[in-house]
């Protein structure tokens, strides 16, 4: 039975709008709701039916950020999740943080864990980087298989169907692997009182990057961050002929 | 380039169940009801039908973009929400400003030709269609919010502004339209201050005649009574907008109104809940009262029949497993650690109690809505099937669901199911009966049934939906004579050629 390591990041909740801050230097998360990120719910959805399914032994459930990221950890560990690793990183160095410093992170305790299995969402939606799962399948020279839809699980390795442009890719990959779901793996459950409840006393280990011995130091600057073009409002037009008459005016027809 | 993942997310909404939510009213394609006066066996009254130069006089005033009169284009205003009423005007008219509305009434009050007010079209009781050739009076272009004022929290707008429109603008200041129901994406404030709307947070901040400061309208002769006040406090003379509140278009048309909108909460939590049985579900309801105190902001509940219902018209599942009956608990307040320390622990107490058997809590807005939208999409299932005879009754809580119970022995195998749900907060419940068909003999069997029981239980035939078309052969079921004759001298005082919205309300 595997040991799975899951990664649960904290984003702004997607139903929220996102404001720029003034100085353009990213966007605004104080007094913001935030959850966690979508497609890291359905990585950990997977871990905890292979668990059910006896071919998980244990989850452990990774956040790195600042101390609000324990409450998406207490989000996993309420949906099934064995134990949480809160890798605090807080202020400006969270601002600069990068995957290839999560991936560097989620390797060390990976070795540390002994874990067989590591199942990341396919990207974050604050960042949209989709760079966490290959770099930590990098650093760990470990196979990998991206944006799966349907994995089935053998004692020595896995079969993953991948959605690609165009249709469906099956491959089969030795374990030990690292995963990214997809949207269409599963449908993470909700997590019920009982298991709320009992997740309360489930144990969350804190750790730091240095402890973990991983530089944090930022490899990337952010220029500026910008709003997206507004859209022009569209107009309501009474008949077909005057839609005709507009598109002949904006010389389209 | 991979797309932005909070669009595709976004997208994700509509293709993935949990996400899933209620935006609009959806319309399935079936076939058109028959005609309502021919089903209903109804008379014409003595109204003059519609001429050219009645069209021209139209014209003239709105030009012809704001009239309708083509066939296919009326079905829209002429069929009901649920597909069973329909009307056969040939005349729909969309004004725009108050003067508009006054010269259109003025004009059709000396013609003695009778008018159907329609907001959103998404009266329950068949109010909103007309039933002969009246003419259609929609208010869809009467959008124009006037004031946003964030200090008082008042909002002033033209009576047909989208619910939902109006909620978005409000919010942008921080504000709350203190009214909400599953219908919001077409209703319209018009429309719900006409019906006197309930919805799902009545119970925290009451119904619109405390919500609505002041309103202008239009009677029937052209005559604006201005009462738009945007006081909280005025005793100046008779508060007549209480008249047009509630009045289901027969009194006059409302053209704009002015509401008080309460502070927009910053944190919401939403517990679905699963209970062995009514007295448990009655307990729970104390419970949260007594330990959840302000923050308390709706309780909805629906039966196991009500969750098989949606499962099978629609796919939603239950969130958390199977249960004799469910609870939707909403939480709205200003400090999140405040509310989930409250909301953990009145559960914590009510599952230790075995009030509830199981349960999930919300906390993110995707999840909140998801939540919501197993409640508020119920209606949606009513369009899929053979028959479905609604009720909309208030009784007192405690026995809120004996009539549920009564009514699954007293139809036996009439019906293909009986189910109930509803706004326990203010002992409002939704009783459905489902047939395969409608058919006379059974109606004849449920309705007097469930209305000598509803008035032996000392509650009312017609909670939040008005009497509109289908309910009002039942107005003396529910007052007393001379309550009813006080209310038809004053329709003779507003509108004395009863031009307004005819064969609605009055039996
Ligand atoms: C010390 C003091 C403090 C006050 N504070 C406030 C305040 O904070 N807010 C406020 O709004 N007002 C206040 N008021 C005035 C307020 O209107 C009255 O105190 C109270 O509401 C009237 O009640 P009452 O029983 O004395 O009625 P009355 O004074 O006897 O009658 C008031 C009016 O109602 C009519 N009326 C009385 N009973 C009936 C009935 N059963 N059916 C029909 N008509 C009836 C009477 O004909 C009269 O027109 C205050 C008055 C005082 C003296
Ligand atoms: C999915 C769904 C959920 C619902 N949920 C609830 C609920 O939770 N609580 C509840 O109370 N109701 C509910 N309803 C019914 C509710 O009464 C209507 O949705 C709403 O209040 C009516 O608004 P409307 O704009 O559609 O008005 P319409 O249906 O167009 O009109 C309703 C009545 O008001 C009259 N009217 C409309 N506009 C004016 C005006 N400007 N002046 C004078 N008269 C006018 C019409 O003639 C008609 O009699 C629901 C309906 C649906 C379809």
């Amino acid at each position: 039975m595997a040991r799975v390591l899951v990664g649960v990041k904290r984003v702004i909740d997607y139903a929220v709008k996102i404001r720029v801050k003034p100085d353009k230097t990213g966007v605004l998360t104080d007094g913001v709701k935030h959850s966690m990120n979508p497609f890291d719910e359905i990585a950990v959805e997977e871990a905890v039916r292979m668990k059910e399914k006896k071919v998980a032994s244990e989850i452990i459930a990774v956040s790195c950020g600042p101390p609000q990221a324990q409450e998406v950890l207490r989000t996993a560990l309420a949906m099934g999740v064995d134990k949480g690793i809160h890798v605090e990183v807080a202020g400006p160095e969270y601002e600069t943080l990068q995957p290839i410093h999560i991936s560097k992170i989620l390797a060390k305790i990976v070795q540390n864990e002994k874990v067989d299995l590591v199942i990341l969402g396919k990207q974050a939606i604050d960042d949209d980087c989709n760079q966490t799962a290959q770099m930590t399948a990098a650093v760990l020279d470990w196979p990998q298989a991206t944006y799966a839809s349907k994995i089935e699980y053998g004692s020595k390795e896995i079969t993953v169907v991948r959605e690609v442009d165009g249709g469906l890719e099956t491959i089969k990959c030795k374990l030990p692997a690292v995963v990214s779901a997809d949207l269409r793996l599963n449908e993470p459950r909700y997590a019920t009182l009982p298991n709320i409840m009992k997740a309360k006393k489930k144990p969350i280990q804190k750790l730091t990057p240095k402890d973990l011995g991983v530089d944090t130091s930022p490899r990337v600057q952010i220029v500026s961050v910008e709003d997206p073009p507004k859209r022009e409002a569209g107009v309501i037009l009474p008949d077909v002929d005057s839609l005709v008459g507009k598109l002949k005016e904006g010389g389209h027809i | 380039m991979l797309p932005s993942c909070r669009e595709s997310i976004k997208t994700a909404v509509l293709l993935v169940p949990k996400f899933a939510r209620f935006d609009r009213c959806v319309h399935t394609v079936r076939l058109k009801p028959n005609y309502t006066s021919v089903n209903y066996n109804v008379s014409r009254g003595g109204f003059a039908h519609l001429q050219k130069q009645h069209l021209y006089f139209f014209r003239d005033l709105l030009g012809e973009h704001r009239m309708i009169s083509d066939t296919i284009e009326l079905e829209k205003y002429n069929v009901d929400w649920f597909n069973n009423l329909r009307g056969c005007s040939s005349l729909v008219l969309k004004p725009k400003t108050t003067q508009e509305v006054s010269q259109i009434l003025s004009f059709c009050n000396q013609e003695n030709l009778a008018v159907s007010p329609q907001a959103g079209n998404t009266s329950v009781v068949g109010g909103s269609v007309p039933v002969f050739d009246e003419i259609i009076l929609s208010t869809e272009l009467m959008n124009k919010i006037i004031s946003i004022d964030d200090t008082s929290g008042v909002v002033v707008c033209q009576a047909g502004c989208v619910l939902e429109n109006l909620d978005t603008a409000v919010a942008e200041k921080g504000l709350m339209v203190p009214l909400d129901l599953g219908a919001k994406g077409s209703c319209q404030i018009g429309g719900n201050v006409s019906t006197n709307a309930g919805g799902l947070r009545l119970f925290r901040y009451g119904n619109m005649h405390g919500n609505v400061l002041g309103l202008e309208a239009v009677t029937a002769d052209g005559n604006i009574i201005e009462c738009l006040g945007t006081l909280k406090k005025d005793n100046t003379g008779y508060h007549l907008k209480h008249l047009f509140i509630g009045s289901e278009g027969t009194l006059g048309i409302i053209t704009k109104v002015a509401i008080q909108c309460t502070t927009r909460p910053t944190c919401q939590n939403v517990a679905f809940l699963g209970a062995q049985n009514f007295r448990k579900v009655l307990k729970t309801f104390k419970l949260a009262k007594q330990d959840l105190g302000e923050i308390l902001s709706a309780i909805e509940v629906m039966d196991s029949a009500t969750m098989e219902f949606i499962g099978e018209k629609l796919n939603i599942n239950s969130p958390i497993g199977d249960y004799p009956f469910y609870l939707l608990l909403e939480t709205s307040g200003s400090n999140t650690n405040h509310d989930s320390e409250k909301i953990f622990k009145f559960l914590e107490i009510a599952l230790n109690s075995h009030f509830i058997l199981n349960g999930t809590v919300a906390v993110e807005h995707a999840k909140i809505n998801a939540l919501w939208s197993v409640r508020e999409r119920i209606p949606e299932g009513f369009n899929l099937c053979g028959h479905l005879f609604c009720y909309d009754v208030s009784l007192p809580v405690e026995n809120y669901f004996i009539l549920v119970d009564e009514m699954k022995i007293h139809m036996g195998s009439l019906a293909d199911r009986v189910f109930g749900f509803g706004h326990l907060g203010d002992g409002n419940l939704h009783l459905q009966i489902e047939t395969k068909e409608f058919s006379q003999q059974i109606k004849d069997h449920l309705e007097p049934y469930i209305f000598k029981r509803t008035a032996q239980f000392g509650g009312s035939i017609s909670a939040e939906h008005g009497m509109g078309f289908l309910k009002a052969k039942y107005l003396n079921l529910a007052r007393p004579p001379s309550t009813v004759n006080f209310m038809k001298d004053i329709k003779q005082m507003f509108d004395p050629k009863g031009i307004l919205n005819p064969y609605k309300v009055f039996p």
